[in-house]
């Protein structure tokens, strides 16, 4: 496994352990009252495992797996690491910034919404260009 | 990879273009307001994402990597009718709700996704099986 898909994989696991566990607190609250702040993470707690743990498995897989080519096996690596690191600060950004805005609609955080949005936008393009390359017989 | 994995893998990156554009949109405009239409592309946003991209990334593979009865991967004609089931059902049941079209046809995507997901079964059935031990290697090409 190149080090790229170690680094896919074992962070899409970590999505994965933190999603179901705020899941499995968010389900808590059919019992006890929680506080505001956790109820307002739902949509995030839902794309830490859609985007953080399914689709960065596949992105890991697909980069490790798909046919390489000879001269670049992995395609460009600079544009994979770029898509690593932009699809996680996008979706951390997310992670802090929808629960803020949502508990505090006048406090100015909407624009980190709007960044994680363009930061994720560009990790997936980033994911295409590199790996429409690789889709291939041989 | 054989034609059907190359065609399901491009369809869905071409959906995960469409489906993170449509994500972005959204996120955009729950944070800082684009237009209240946008909302109307969340069915849309999910359908993509869910089945255009996902799903269809785990059709397309495996096809691909299972393992092959005498060497043919069988009941070929099953995963082409997958595709296009699931294909045509992804745009059928996210278009309906963002263009207010009649409820039989978000009825009919969903039916088509449905009818995809039992084609597939059809198909991969057979597959699901210990591969003969001189196939055991991992699937780098063809
Ligand atoms: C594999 C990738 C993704 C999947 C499967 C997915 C799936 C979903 C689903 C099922 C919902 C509906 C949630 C509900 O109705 O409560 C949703 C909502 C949403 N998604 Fe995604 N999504 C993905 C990626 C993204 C990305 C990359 C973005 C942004 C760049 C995004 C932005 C949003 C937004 C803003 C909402 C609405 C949240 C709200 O209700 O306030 N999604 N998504």
């Amino acid at each position: 496994m190149p080090p790229l898909a170690r680094w896919f994989v074992r962070s899409s696991l970590v999505y994965l352990g933190v999603s179901l566990g705020l899941w499995a607190v968010q389900g808590a609250a059919a019992v006890w009252a929680l506080p505001a702040g956790m109820v307002a993470l739902a949509p995030a707690a839902l794309h830490l495992f859609f985007v953080g743990w399914a689709t960065q498995m596949i992105m890991g897989v697909a980069f490790w797996m798909f046919p390489r080519e000879r001269q670049r096996p992995f395609g460009s690596l600079p544009l994979a690491w770029a898509t690593f690191g932009l699809l996680n600060l996008g979706l951390l950004m997310r992670l802090v910034g929808e629960p803020l805005h949502t508990l505090y609609p006048q406090g100015g955080w909407g624009w980190m919404l709007g960044a994680s949005g363009v930061l994720q936008w560009l990790a997936g393009v980033g994911f295409v260009v590199n790996t429409w390359g690789r889709i291939r017989g041989r | 990879m054989p034609p059907l994995t190359r065609w399901a893998v491009r369809a869905s990156l071409f959906y995960v273009l469409v489906g993170f554009t449509l994500g972005a949109l959204l996120l955009a405009h729950k944070g800082v307001g684009v237009h209240p239409m946008v909302w109307r592309l969340l069915p849309l946003h999910r359908e993509v994402l869910m089945l255009g991209w996902m799903a269809q990334m785990g059709i397309g593979v495996a096809y691909w990597v299972f393992p092959r009865i005498a060497r043919r991967r069988g009941r070929e004609a099953f995963a082409w009718l997958a595709l296009l089931l699931l294909n045509g059902g992804v745009w059928l049941a996210g278009l309906a709700p963002a263009l207010g079209l009649p409820g039989w046809v978000l009825v009919m995507g969903r039916g088509g996704e449905v009818g995809a997901v039992l084609a597939f079964a059809v198909h991969i059935a057979p597959r699901v099986r210990l591969p003969p031990p001189e196939t055991l290697l991992p699937p780098s090409t063809g």
